[in-house]
């Protein structure tokens, strides 16, 4: 389905103030002039970045800067705290998701999201833990969900160790396999963009190594945003990087440049690991 | 040196009358429950000889009159039965709704508040809640519910056979529901915020209406607390006593077993409430004795069992909201 | 030729059979194939359904808050009967005096709100210490011992001990062995139902308390029953206040057990071994009688039961509970453990 098809599909009229930002060239995701506020605190100030598909973008920067809230406004999961206000435009293969016309709950959809503390459906089995987004939006045809399902597990890298065991309970599950069965789940909605919210810091190592070899070739499919407070990690996994301070994105680049180069003296302090 | 160990051994000593002074108030609670069962117990034992425990549970006479004692408890037990049934199922749903407003969909200005009045008709004293029912709301009862029913039906379904007064079984069940849903409202409620937000998200994060959340994630997750919640429902329900004396319509014996809705009938705490001053006989007294045994009986069983569900609901998921 | 064709089949059947190996490796080498195809299926489904969806959730929404709105009617409607019916009977007359003739419809239900206030003074008397020290008991001085699980188990159990039963209890006890209704009996019996819940509030609030407060009293040398009476059980003090004052209000609406122990009569207080009259008992023959005016009184002293239950309740909730407890935890817990007969 072509954009241009979608966005009739939605009903989706893009607001006159948003056109005249868009002056985007082809990427997946773009954020224009996001504001964003908790009762009358400011948590996000003016935010403008660009997002490519098939790359990883880690979202960096010290506790309170306000790169969890910035990922949860991507996919409009913001508003499900209460007293959040944003205002600004993401932009979805052109498509203005804060757009006045547009459900979010359609959006939503396009979208993935992995939360920092693995969280499956605990009575459900492996097999419905991953197919429970199908089956939310009412897909029905069962020799579908389970190719799909299959086809997730696989690309969560858990097909190997789950196969003869689908039935099982998801949290019979260790949890590093916990949280690629979350991997899972939302790869079986086919989104375009994967939002993770600090995947890795509730794992061992080893199942951290695991998740940051799988997002290497999850990029090849779709396009990765990730939040981390694992500055490492930031420079292992990603190539291109947001450093962000008190709400704002003090600097934006290519993975290599922020770390090696950066331009601001902000960005220098932190990576070299004077703060934060 | 004496003196210093002679302040200790008064500490210890002290030390050792409060502990069991403690322990004695502790035994005492278990001794009211002793007094209790033995007492109700042995008050049953006239009537339990005479008839038989089986042979009073199932029989339906009810006939004081010296010379032809004959005692049944089953008209009763079938009341308590059909009006906790009807109590619970208009309860239940009612409560869940006000639940997962109150929790899910109201933002906490309006919830709380909410909440909070919702709670204030927990502490409404049940002889009010007669009064109001049998001078009020049974009217209501009568000409918005009844009365409509037994026109449109009342030939046709048994259900609705009888002429409504409004002095049956069902407006008992219903009034019994009203009295029953801050209960089980309020249990529900704690229970669904004891559910981790983080489920929430995930199903959001998939796209996910608020209501879909609620009947395939949170309801499945809390099925056992709220299940608990409901159970505490019935444990009130069955063990109501004035108000139900008030409007459920005093049958006697056979004529309590109802045979439609509107029927007037009889539970077995309300035969109880009614009669018991009256007794003259000593079987008489000891069938009375004997019903209250059978609900006392039918009571712990249903709370032990409400006990047991929350406790592993809890165990499941322990912690509030993340 | 023919021969050549067979082969030539044969051939081909190899190289399909190679190639579909290859492509099933080729699968299963990229383990995840992304299908275009699926995404569309899905979008095109959710944007299908979800107007429906979107209808189905309105309507479920539309159904809670009709429950919600039907519980605030009713109660409104209670509250309202109540105080249109029964503020027209309320005068100094009608708080003090005993019933007069019932034809002509003067006095009062003083006796009542005098027996009211006695039976249920007395039966704090008797529940409130027990209950604490019971609920001290199994805070502090417990261990896992068969005994105190037991105490703890049926004391949660015997919160739903039905109200008729211990009234029953509360006669054969002490008004068969007394010789007639009287008030000792019906103290005994709301006790028996304020016993289990002060055992439960109290037990509940003395673990809120940090274990830091005992330590830091054990350090400066106090023996344990001064900690427990004077410091632990002091920083509790509000919640267990709430408890018993939310006891209290439960068992004055009591009407089932002082059916068959105080038995309700005309007349003023007159000894501990005789009966007395109470608010409860008072509206239920009020309401049983076929005059109006009684029907009128009934009303009015619904009233001043319900201002005496509800000021208590609402009072403690706004004053007491909101700042110490987390809204909705053990407040609600203890509305609970009250709110049963």
């Amino acid at each position: 389905m072509s954009t241009e098809e979608y966005a009739k599909a939605i009903n989706y009229t893009p607001s006159s103030s948003s056109s005249a930002d868009a002056k985007r060239g082809g990427y997946k995701v773009s954020v224009r002039n996001l504001n964003s506020w908790f009762g009358s605190k400011q948590a996000l100030k003016n935010i403008n970045f660009d997002v490519k598909e098939n790359t990883i973008t880690a979202l960096i920067g010290p506790s309170g800067c306000g790169k969890t809230t910035l990922i949860r406004c991507l996919n409009r999961m913001n508003e499900m705290t209460p007293g959040a206000t944003v205002k600004g435009s993401v932009y979805l293969n052109d498509i203005d998701m804060y757009a006045n016309s547009v459900d979010p709950v359609i959006i939503k959809r396009r979208m993935g999201m992995v939360f920092q503390k693995p969280n499956p459906f605990p009575t459900m089995s492996i097999y419905d833990n991953v197919a429970a987004g199908l089956k939310l939006n009412g897909i029905k045809d069962k020799a579908m969900i389970r190719e799909i399902v299959e086809e997730s597990l696989k690309g969560a890298a858990l097909w190997d160790e789950v196969k003869d065991e689908l039935g099982k309970p998801g949290l019979s599950l260790s949890g590093g396999q916990q949280q690629r069965l979350c991997i899972a789940r939302a790869l079986a909605m086919q989104p375009e963009v994967l939002l993770m919210d600090e995947p890795t810091s509730a794992l061992d190592p080893i199942a951290s190594a695991k998740i940051e070899e799988l997002m290497n070739w999850l990029k090849t499919e779709l396009t990765v945003i990730i939040v981390t407070h694992n500055m490492q990690q930031a420079a292992r996994v990603s190539d291109y990087t947001a450093f962000m301070y008190l709400g704002e994105v003090v600097e934006y680049g290519p993975t290599q440049q922020i770390f090696k180069n950066p331009r601001k003296e902000l960005t220098e302090r932190y990576v070299s690991g004077k703060f934060g | 040196m004496f003196l210093s160990s002679f302040l200790l051994r008064g500490r210890r000593r002290g030390d050792r009358v409060f502990k069991w002074v403690v322990i004695g108030a502790a035994g005492y609670t278990l001794l009211m429950l002793v007094l209790v069962t033995a007492s109700v117990f042995e008050g049953s034992i006239p009537i339990f000889s005479l008839e038989g425990f089986g042979g009073f549970i199932f029989n339906t006479d009810w006939n004081p009159v010296s010379g032809r004692e004959a005692y049944g408890a089953l008209p009763y037990v079938i009341g308590t039965l059909v009006s906790s049934a009807i109590a619970m199922a208009i309860g239940v749903p009612i409560s869940l709704g006000i639940a997962v407003f109150v929790s899910e969909i109201a933002p906490p200005k309006i919830g709380t508040p909410i909440g909070f009045i919702v709670e204030i008709l927990a502490a409404v004293p049940s002889i009010v809640y007669g009064l109001w029912a049998l001078f009020v709301f049974r009217f209501w009862i009568v000409d918005f519910i009844e009365r409509p029913l037994y026109e449109a039906f009342g030939g046709t379904i048994p259900f609705f056979a009888r002429t409504p007064f409004g002095l049956d079984i069902f407006t008992a069940g219903i009034v019994l529901a009203i009295m029953i849903i801050p209960i089980i409202s309020s249990i529900s409620r704690e229970i669904l915020k004891a559910i981790p937000n983080s489920q929430r998200e995930a199903a959001y994060s998939l796209g996910a209406t608020r209501w879909e959340t609620v009947w395939k994630v949170l309801f499945p997750y809390a099925k056992a607390g709220l299940l608990g919640a409901a159970v505490m429902g019935l444990g009130r329900a069955v063990g109501e006593t004035i108000l139900v004396t008030m409007i459920i319509g005093n049958a006697i014996g056979a004529n309590a077993i109802p045979d439609s809705l509107f029927s007037p009938s009889q539970t077995l705490s309300s035969i109880i409430a009614n009669e018991f001053n009256e007794a003259v006989t000593v079987f008489h007294s000891s069938a009375l004795i004997a019903l209250g045994f059978v609900l006392f009986l039918l009571t712990m069983g249903i709370n032990a069992g409400a006990q047991l569900l929350v406790s592993k609901m809890v165990k499941v998921s322990p912690g509030a909201k993340e | 030729m023919l021969a050549l064709s067979c082969l030539y089949l044969k051939w081909s059947k190899l190289v399909q059979e190679q190639r579909s190996r290859v492509v099933k490796l080729e699968n299963t080498e990229k383990n995840y194939h992304r299908d275009v195809d699926y995404r569309t299926i899905i979008q095109e489904t959710i944007i299908r359904k979800n107007r429906r969806r979107k209808i189905v959730n309105k309507v479920f929404t539309g159904i809670t808050i009709a429950c919600v709105a039907l519980a605030l009617t009713l109660l409104g409607s209670i509250l309202l009967e109540v105080v249109k019916n029964g503020i027209a009977a309320i005068s100094i007359e009608f708080l003090t005096e005993p019933q007069g003739s019932i034809i002509r419809g003067d006095g009062g239900i003083g006796p009542a709100i005098q027996g009211t206030l006695l039976v249920v003074g007395y039966a704090s008397i008797i529940g409130v210490p027990i209950g604490i020290l019971a609920g001290v008991y199994l805070s502090e001085y417990a261990g896992n011992s068969k005994f105190a699980y037991a105490v703890r188990f049926f004391n949660n159990v015997m919160t739903g001990l039905p109200s008729i039963v211990v009234g029953i209890v509360g006669y054969i006890l002490l008004v068969v062995t007394i010789g007639s209704f009287n008030i000792t009996a019906g103290a005994v019996a709301l006790s028996i139902i304020m016993i289990p819940i002060v055992v439960g509030v109290t037990e509940a609030t003395l673990r809120l308390v940090p274990n830091s407060v005992r330590e830091a009293a054990h350090s400066l040398g106090v023996p344990k029953w001064k900690v427990t009476l004077f410091i632990t059980l002091k920083s509790a003090k509000n919640g267990v206040l709430t408890g018993i004052v939310l006891a209290i209000s439960r068992i004055a609406g009591e009407t089932a057990p002082l059916i068959m122990t105080v038995l309700g009569t005309s007349l003023f207080f007159q000894g501990v071994v005789s009966p007395v009259d109470a608010l409860p008992l008072r509206i239920w023959r009020l309401a049983s009688q076929p005059y109006d005016h009684a029907h009128s009184f009934g009303w009015g002293a619904a009233l001043i039961l319900i201002i005496m239950v509800l000021s208590l309740s609402i009072l403690l909730r706004f004053f007491v509970l909101e700042k110490r407890f987390k809204p909705g935890s053990s407040s609600t817990w203890i509305t609970n453990r009250l709110t049963r007969e």
